[in-house]
């Protein structure tokens, strides 16, 4: 692994809290992935990926933005790794790389109803200002 | 005064290699007590041991310091040396100067001035020794048994072959356990029944056998070779010595839909019930929450047509009190609840089954009658999905599941999938899988025939939802080896629950004060040397209460349960351990701190008179100690507020010498 790629998978680790290394590699998260079909990368692709460095393919990859935050992996997981977060993670330094391009604080109220749950809000900050 | 020898050992040059032996020895001679300082290069061999033997008797040794290997090496082997030459064992200390000295030291300096003080102490100790003698109590021959599944129907046959009484204490109105619920069994296939029940009948015709059915152990008490057992045999309203296990009374009972617990609740049986045909001991059973007559008085059917006039309304609940030399713990295992599993919808739609329920679904005195219908509409389902690892090596949530591998799914699972290929080959069955775990004798052949024989479709991956959508079970998972999500419209779905130990093993084991993992699986005495015995002596372990386990391994440790037991029982004494707790009842005042803290319960209090000062006489309250309980762990010693228990062989006095003559 290089020296870069291991200092982003240090990063990655950082910011998501995540511990790739508890995963058995079961695949429960990608077989509860309601996104699946749209993803190119699955959420145990992201864990194993970031596990070996390999991540330049996951900060170029729509996956990032079709990825529901909908924590179900998160959920289903038995070993408590947490796939979503690392994707959120992953989503997190993509967004930095592009210069912090996301929509602007001010600009989210106008697009708020009241049905909105919370969690969406949050991800939306993130997501849909590619 | 003492008079002490030293004996320093080289063990080759495990310790003269890094220690000097002879600046030890010498160095030794000059401490308060010694009369004879020497070494030796292997103090263990016969010829060492013949020069201690020698020096006893030449230097007229009252003690003797042993710088060697470990205590628990040759702890033994110095203390009958000591004892043939006419000294007192406990007059023996062990300076242990290879693992704390020579092994640990790189330097010949350093390990040499180590090793010396620890000489030091154990010298300074042997000055303050007294002689002990071993109590002795006599072995009651009889052993218990708790669990009557097949690990403790193997136990009690062979500890009765050998000519040992053995009575079975089971819960269940019948002996048998989780085996007498299978249908057929891996790797070989044989069914169940047809292995188990001749045994169940060896049991109940063994006259060194009696079955405590129905009946669950209240109270232990004693300790190895003389346990006092209380068991209470729960009232079961029918009278077994007259019962002849006809039937009669359940086919008339009114009382029709009570879940049958033994078909896991895919049927009902009557209230009053004999849970299945081959039960042993094979009498009936009423249900006091179902039967109508025990809640409200009115009904009386099962006493009117019991020919034998067996039924006994009045029947109370009996406690029986037996001593028992040696307790062997067999109670089992269950498979966990699915309810916290809702992905795979368990609690909302009935085809989504457990493997136990599984086997009920194919055997023959199943609710289906060992045809495989579906529960919903008892159709015959074409496709069936098998998940593995449900619950097992989950270290997520240990509400919802349990971190180890609970060992017998991966087989089972392959067992049934098997088993449906053959009798249903229209039936589609796919597996999900983690790993196929499958090691044991003909067991990865056995899988690969499912496989390569029986065409079962393996999937590595998991499911992640199940949901029910009209007759049909919509399957999500994933097949990691394509990168695909799957999905498989089913008519059953399989869940191979993880398994626990039953919930009565906690509560039993404080009863034994016997130790658990946190797992609540009995822990052994050790993993490797010695696994079918307790940490506590006199209790011995068997079958899936110790950890998951398949039939051979639990008969496997059955029998070497049973071989330990016969070994204990064949003893008419046992010596005790003389370093127990003892207290100075000059000193203690009664005030019960020791008796909280021991964890054998060998502390008791007496009421003594004593005399005073004044000549008059005094009634005080103090403590005593069972010297056949008491395991000489010390924790009273620590408790005691007054300084008044001390340990035998390790009074307070004892280690403050050994600690003063290492600070020096
Ligand atoms: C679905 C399934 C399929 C299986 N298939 C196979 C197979 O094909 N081949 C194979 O080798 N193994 C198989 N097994 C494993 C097999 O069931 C076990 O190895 C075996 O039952 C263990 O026996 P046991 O006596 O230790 O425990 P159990 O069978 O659980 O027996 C324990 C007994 O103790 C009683 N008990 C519990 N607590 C108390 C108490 N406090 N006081 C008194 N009595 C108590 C219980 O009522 C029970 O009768 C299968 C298991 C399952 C779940
Ligand atoms: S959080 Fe994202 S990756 Fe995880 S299950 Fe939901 S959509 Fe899939
Ligand atoms: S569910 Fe958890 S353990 Fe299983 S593959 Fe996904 S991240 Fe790994
Ligand atoms: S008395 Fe109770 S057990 Fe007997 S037949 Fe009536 S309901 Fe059934
Ligand atoms: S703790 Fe000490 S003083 Fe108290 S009862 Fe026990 S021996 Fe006696």
């Amino acid at each position: 692994m290089s020296q870069q790629n291991n200092n982003l998978k240090e990063e990655l680790i950082r910011i998501s809290g995540v511990n790739p290394k508890k995963c058995m590699r079961c695949g429960k998260c990608s077989a509860t992935c309601p996104a699946y079909e749209e993803m190119e990368y699955h959420p145990h692709e992201f864990v194993v990926m970031v596990e070996n460095g390999n991540i330049e393919p996951l900060l170029n990859t729509e996956s990032l933005y079709r990825c529901l935050t909908c924590f179900a992996c998160v959920e289903r997981c038995p070993r408590g790794v947490e796939p979503a977060k690392l994707v959120e993670a992953v989503r997190l330094v993509a967004t930095r790389r592009q210069g912090a391009n996301h929509m602007k604080a001010d600009d989210v109220p106008a697009k708020l109803d009241e049905d909105l749950p919370q969690q969406a809000i949050v991800s939306a900050f993130r997501k849909y200002t590619k | 005064m003492q008079r002490i020898g030293v004996f320093v050992c080289w063990c080759g040059s495990n310790i003269a290699g890094t220690v000097d032996v002879q600046a030890v020895s010498d160095a030794l001679k000059n401490e308060p007590g010694v009369v004879f300082s020497t070494n030796y290069q292997y103090m263990c061999s016969q010829a060492g041991q013949n020069m201690i033997k020698d020096a006893i008797k030449e230097y007229r040794l009252t003690g003797i310091v042993v710088c060697s290997c470990s205590p628990r090496m040759h702890e033994a082997t110095f203390r009958k040396t000591a004892q043939a030459a006419g000294l007192n064992p406990y007059m023996v200390e062990i300076a242990n100067i290879r693992e704390q000295c020579s092994w640990v030291h790189k330097d010949i300096p350093t390990g040499t001035e180590k090793a010396i003080i620890l000489g030091k102490a154990a010298v300074a100790k042997v000055n303050l020794n007294a002689p002990l003698t071993p109590g002795e109590s006599p072995v009651t021959k009889r052993a218990l048994v708790i669990g009557g599944g097949i690990a403790g129907i193997q136990t009690a046959l062979d500890i009765a072959d050998a000519g040992f009484p053995v009575d079975i204490v089971e819960t269940k109105p019948t002996i048998g356990g989780k085996m007498a619920q299978l249908d057929k069994t891996f790797p070989t296939l044989d069914c169940a029944a047809c292995i188990l029940t001749p045994k169940m009948v060896d049991v109940a015709q063994n006259d060194k056998i009696r079955i405590f059915s129905y009946s669950e152990v209240q109270e232990v008490k004693g300790f190895v070779g003389n346990f006092d057992v209380k068991i209470k045999k729960k009232a079961r309203y029918v009278n077994e010595d007259i019962c002849t296990g006809c039937g009669a009374c359940t086919e008339k009972c009114p009382q029709k839909n009570v879940p049958n617990e033994f078909n896991l609740g895919m049927d009902n049986r009557r209230a009053i019930y004999i849970p299945f045909a081959q039960a042993v001991p094979k009498v009936a059973t009423i249900d006091p929450n179902a039967c109508n007559m025990l809640k409200n008085g009115k009904c009386g059917v099962c006493a009117k047509v019991c020919a034998a006039g067996a039924i006994d309304y009045k029947q109370q609940d009996q406690i029986i009190e037996e001593k028992y030399g040696a307790i062997v713990v067999a109670t089992g295992f269950n498979p966990i609840s699915m309810e916290k599993f809702d992905e795979f919808a368990y609690s909302q739609s009935k085809d989504v089954i457990t493997s136990l329920e599984f086997e009920r679904l194919t055997n023959a005195a199943g609710p289906t009658a060992g045809k495989l219908l579906r529960p919903s509409d008892l159709e015959h389902p074409h496709t069936i999905v098998f998940v593995q690892c449900v619950g097992s090596r989950c270290a997520a949530c240990a509400e919802k599941g349990k971190e180890y591998c609970s060992k017998i799914c991966c087989m089972y699972t392959a067992k049934h999938a098997m088993l449906v290929r053959d009798k249903y080959p229209d039936t589609e069955v796919y597996v999900f899988y983690i790993d196929v775990r499958t090691p044991g004798k003909n067991f990865d052949e056995f899988y690969r025939r499912a496989v390569e024989e029986y065409g079962v479709h393996y999937i590595k991956g998991m499911v992640g939802k199940v949901t029910p959508e009209g007759k049909k079970l919509k399957v999500q998972g994933s097949d990691l080896i394509m990168d695909e999500q799957v999905h498989i419209d089913a008519d059953l779905v399989v869940l191979a629950a993880a398994i626990e130990p039953d919930k009565s093993a906690r509560p039993l084991a404080t009863m034994l004060t016997a130790s658990m993992d946190t797992n609540d699986f009995f822990t052994e005495a050790h993993p490797k040397l010695r696994p079918v015995e307790s940490p506590t002596a006199g209790v011995f372990l068997s079958g899936a209460c110790q950890g998951p386990k398949d039939i051979p391994e639990t008969v496997s440790q059955a029998g070497a349960a049973a071989s330990k037991v016969i070994g204990l029982l064949a003893k008419d004494k046992l010596t005790g351990n003389p370093c127990i707790a003892s207290p100075n009842e000059l000193m203690c005042n009664g005030c019960s701190s020791c008796e909280r803290v021991c964890p054998y319960g060998a502390i008791t209090y007496v009421d003594k008179e004593f005399r005073m000062p004044d000549r008059t006489t005094a009634i005080r309250r103090v403590a005593q100690v069972n010297p056949a309980v008491c395991q000489g762990c010390g924790a009273c010693t620590v408790a005691c507020p007054s300084g008044a228990m001390d340990l035998r062989g390790f009074a307070s006095a004892q280690i403050i010498a050994e600690v003063d003559a290492i600070c020096k």
